[in-house]
């Protein structure tokens, strides 16, 4: 299976990306630039996680209008998978792909760290390998990672079960100890109304391997493998 | 064509947690300012562009606003009158 990594300038877990994906998946993987108009045969898309354009304006406002995200949303709208980690889930959010928004960490400070995050919907295309309930630990790395939505968006995202990941802590407690943004309802990822596309704050690509502190990661990119070849 | 100036003043969605503003508000309280009742920090941005008149000039720039320049998850926006640039 081909995974599509896009490369926009500022970009910097591209690699991370491209790594986990052939290294570790044993998948085919290639970079696409922001430039570039068309996905080369790419059955799964990831938007890494960076800087890309320098934040400006806000942090994923200006690549949602690279070319490649042209193509990108019609992947997506064409029930494509799309996998966005942390500048990717901000992208995702600015081109409409996911509701809400991501908005300065609550403490104002950048958060580098390791954190858990439970599962909290284990039937999706992202993460049939896992368990409901279960805690992942993966790093995250942002300053611009508080998810929020309209309180009526965030109704609906429960109800749907279209929350993916929330905050934990060791126990599996939501607690706003665990939450290290201050995200609406601890929410660390989501998935759009289709389930094909997905957005998260955390890192998987950077918790594949257990001499780097996680290999929880491992299991969201087989979990694609294995519902995309079925 | 006429080439005009507008000013777009982005601030954070009213109701909705800010952060910053809080920071600047708590931070003035420790100056002395004690009588600072709230702070919201946005943004200021100054568009230059041609169009046959003001009323267009404002129109394209809301269309701007909508589209790029805010985000209509989290912030308000708010136009100035187009002046002659």
């Amino acid at each position: 299976m081909k995974f599509g990594i896009v490369t926009f300038p500022g970009s910097n877990c591209d690699y991370d990306a491209f790594q986990a994906v052939t290294d570790i998946l044993g998948e085919e993987a290639t970079y696409l630039w922001h430039k570039d108009h068309d996905l080369q045969g790419s059955e799964v898309i990831i938007l890494p996680g960076g800087f890309s354009y320098g934040d400006y304006l806000r942090a994923g406002a200006i690549a949602r209008f690279s070319p490649i995200m042209q193509e990108v949303a019609a992947h997506a709208k064409a029930g494509g998978p799309v996998l966005g980690i942390c500048n990717g889930f901000q992208i995702a959010c600015e081109a409409g792909l996911l509701p809400g928004a991501l908005m300065r960490n609550l403490h104002l400070q950048f958060v580098s760290a390791e954190v858990r995050i439970r599962v909290e919907n284990s039937d999706t295309m992202f993460t049939n390998l896992y368990d409901r309930g279960e805690i992942l630990r993966m790093p995250v790395a942002h300053g611009d990672g508080r998810y929020v939505a309209p309180a009526g968006v965030l109704e609906e995202l429960e109800a749907e079960g279209r929350i993916v990941f929330r905050y934990a802590d060791a126990n599996g407690s939501i607690s706003a100890d665990a939450n290290p943004n201050g995200s609406e309802r601890n929410i660390a990822g989501i998935i759009s109304e289709g389930g094909n596309v997905l957005g998260m704050m955390p890192h998987p690509e950077r918790a594949c391997s257990a001499l780097l502190g996680s290999s929880d990661g491992v299991r969201l990119l087989e979990s694609i493998l294995a519902r995309v070849a079925a | 064509m006429a080439k005009f100036r507008i000013a777009v003043h982005i601030t954070p969605r009213k109701g909705l947690l800010d952060p910053q503003g809080n920071a600047v508000r708590d931070a003035l309280h420790t100056l002395g300012f004690k009588a600072v009742r709230d702070v919201h920090v946005g943004r200021y941005i100054i568009v230059e562009t041609d169009a046959y008149d003001a009323l267009t000039a404002e129109d394209t720039v809301a269309d701007m606003c909508a589209k790029l320049l805010a985000n209509p998850v989290t912030e308000d926006f708010e136009i100035e009158s187009a002046v002659p640039a």
